[in-house]
């Protein structure tokens, strides 16, 4: 299995309509410990992120994620529009100029993107963001790579274990973003921002690994 | 949800028509990017103050933007910061060649937007300074939260360091004028009721009709204990004393004193809390040498207060006295 232009656009409108289909559920998630708006903001960028889509010319890979990333960056505002804005400029970057890419491409990919989030952010695993989902989804990624894994059952190991990363964002307390002004009333509330980031790891497994 | 609006994803849009259709004397508004600048921008030699947050907070920032105050105001969807391109845009726009600075309140959204637009202004030769407003005594500031939210003190330094640019001054200068307000100034919120972000159609959190909320922040964010509602005296005592003990303020200073309302409280309860407050300071020795008092940086319709203290030297009472000429603060003109 390989991935090409045609898949990063389904990919890009799955997960517009993942978010349109779970804005609300974000949004609830982010009023017990933030700002209420997390799910407003990504569906806003996405929607915007998809009208951009006919506009961009077929092709480079890299070209349509950078697209993406600069129209979040520009449209979602809160922390969600650097921190995914980066993410999707850094899975740009690393795939700059391919009109294909292979597992090892989405390994450099999802490294790069994780990175760009924590430079960005400043987030460490267990301040209860991102990057809890983020990480694992990383991390389990390449570590199916090295047992042998095929392309589509290492993205599928790491939306599972981005699903267990976000989950175990629920006992911990926030030491990022808004929710670390709550302190232990954060405790047991899954996280927005890593629930986001599950559903993106997940629709690029459901898209490219999909039966 | 009960609001004058038409359609909630309008509602940041129309509100700066209103706005540009008010005030052509004070400010132009620009669209796509969306943001206020005064009406004579760029000021050529003078240092330009940028400001900006998610709106909701009304008149902060954009009521803000004229003479002695701020450049440009970037108004962000309610309760979301604004992004890059907004402040990329009204940097260059307010750029007399003196430098900008952007004065951010520190919460993460608004901090890392800021930094974006700053690296992209900086890569093309524009001279940013940045200044961080978090002056909120509810938050603990340590390693592991965010640091203390920007609120009631961002006022005082929009006016104080606007007024500083006023006088030509230079970059470096005003931005630690506005450095030294920071340092100085300590608030503390407290809410009565709960607000409703129009997109989101309900409020944001509920709170019982005997209830209060001491230590909210600016966006509903859940504060420091929930308690049963007291007597205002009760209530002054408690927060002046969160605000005084922090600083410390002590006997024999200066301060401004800053009673604010979240939106949804009337000015009789205003006056009411600022007498409370007269006579918690000068219980201690503290004398209000000016005193600010009505609804400057909201929460939606949010019913409470906040109170903040700034410890004034005489050059921050010069500036603070100069004149003011924005839609929101006016005076001396």
């Amino acid at each position: 299995m390989s991935v090409g232009y045609e898949d990063v656009d389904r990919l890009i409108r799955s997960y517009a309509a993942v978010i349109a289909d779970q804005k609300d559920y974000l949004t609830q998630l982010d009023s017990a410990i933030g700002d209420a708006d997390h799910g407003i903001n990504m569906n806003r960028g996405m929607q915007a992120a998809l009208a951009k889509l006919d506009g961009q010319a077929p092709g480079d890979v890299g070209a349509l994620f950078k697209a993406v990333g600069m129209t979040l960056v520009s449209t979602v505002g809160g922390a969600g529009g650097p921190l995914y804005g980066t993410l999707f400029l850094q899975l740009g970057m690393a795939t700059a100029g391919k009109e294909v890419i292979e597992s090892a491409d989405w390994a450099a990919a999802l490294s790069a993107a994780v990175a760009g989030v924590q430079a960005r952010g400043k987030a460490e695993p267990e301040d209860k963001t991102m990057v809890d989902a983020l990480i694992p989804a990383r991390d389990a990624y390449e570590a199916a790579l090295g047992d042998g894994a095929t392309f589509a059952d290492a993205l599928r190991r790491s939306a599972a274990a981005a699903e267990e990363g976000m989950k175990a964002t629920i006992p911990l307390v926030a030491r990022k973003g808004r929710a670390s002004y709550l302190g232990e009333r954060s405790a047991g509330h899954q996280d927005p921002g890593a629930t986001s980031s599950w559903l993106l790891v997940k629709t690029v497994a459901d898209t490219w690994a999909g039966d | 949800m009960k609001k004058l609006i038409n359609d909630p994803q309008n509602v940041v849009r129309e509100e700066l028509q209103g706005i540009e259709l008010a005030h052509p004397d004070l400010v132009r508004v620009s669209y796509d990017p969306s943001f206020i600048v005064r009406a004579d921008a760029p000021v050529q030699g003078k240092v330009a103050l940028v400001s900006g947050g998610g709106s909701g907070h009304e008149p902060m920032h954009g009521g803000f933007v004229g003479l002695g105050m701020l450049d440009a105001a970037c108004p962000g969807e309610v309760f979301t910061s604004p992004t890059p391109d907004q402040m990329d845009a009204a940097t260059k726009a307010v750029n007399g060649g003196a430098g900008v600075i952007h004065l951010v309140k520190n919460y993460t959204g608004d901090v890392m937007n800021f930094e974006m637009a700053a690296e992209l202004c900086r890569s093309e030769g524009v001279e940013v300074e940045s200044v961080l407003v978090d002056d909120d005594v509810a938050v603990q500031d340590s390693l592991y939260t965010a640091g203390r939210r920007g609120v009631g003190t961002t006022v005082l330094m929009e006016k104080i360091g606007g007024a500083a640019a006023e006088e030509r001054r230079p970059l470096k200068e005003v931005a630690d004028v506005c450095r030294e307000v920071n340092a100085n100034g300590r608030s503390m919120g407290m809410a009565l009721t709960s607000c409703t972000v129009p997109a989101a159609g309900k409020p944001t959190f509920d709170i019982g009709e005997e209830e209060m909320e001491i230590g909210i922040g600016i966006h509903g964010e859940p504060g420091w204990e929930r308690m049963p509602l007291k007597p205002a005296s009760e209530i002054v005592e408690m927060m002046a004393t969160a605000v005084a003990d922090d600083l410390p303020f002590k006997q024999g200073d200066n301060v401004i004193a800053f009673v604010n309302g979240m939106g949804g409280t009337p000015l009789i309860e205003l006056y009411v809390v600022f007498n409370e407050l007269a006579r918690f300071l000068d219980g201690r020795g503290i004398t209000i040498a000016r005193n600010l008092i009505g609804s400057y940086i909201t929460s939606l319709e949010m019913a409470g207060c906040s109170i903040t203290l700034l410890k004034a030297s005489d050059d921050l009472l010069r500036l603070w006295d100069a004149p003011v000429k924005t839609a929101g603060l006016r005076w001396g003109v």
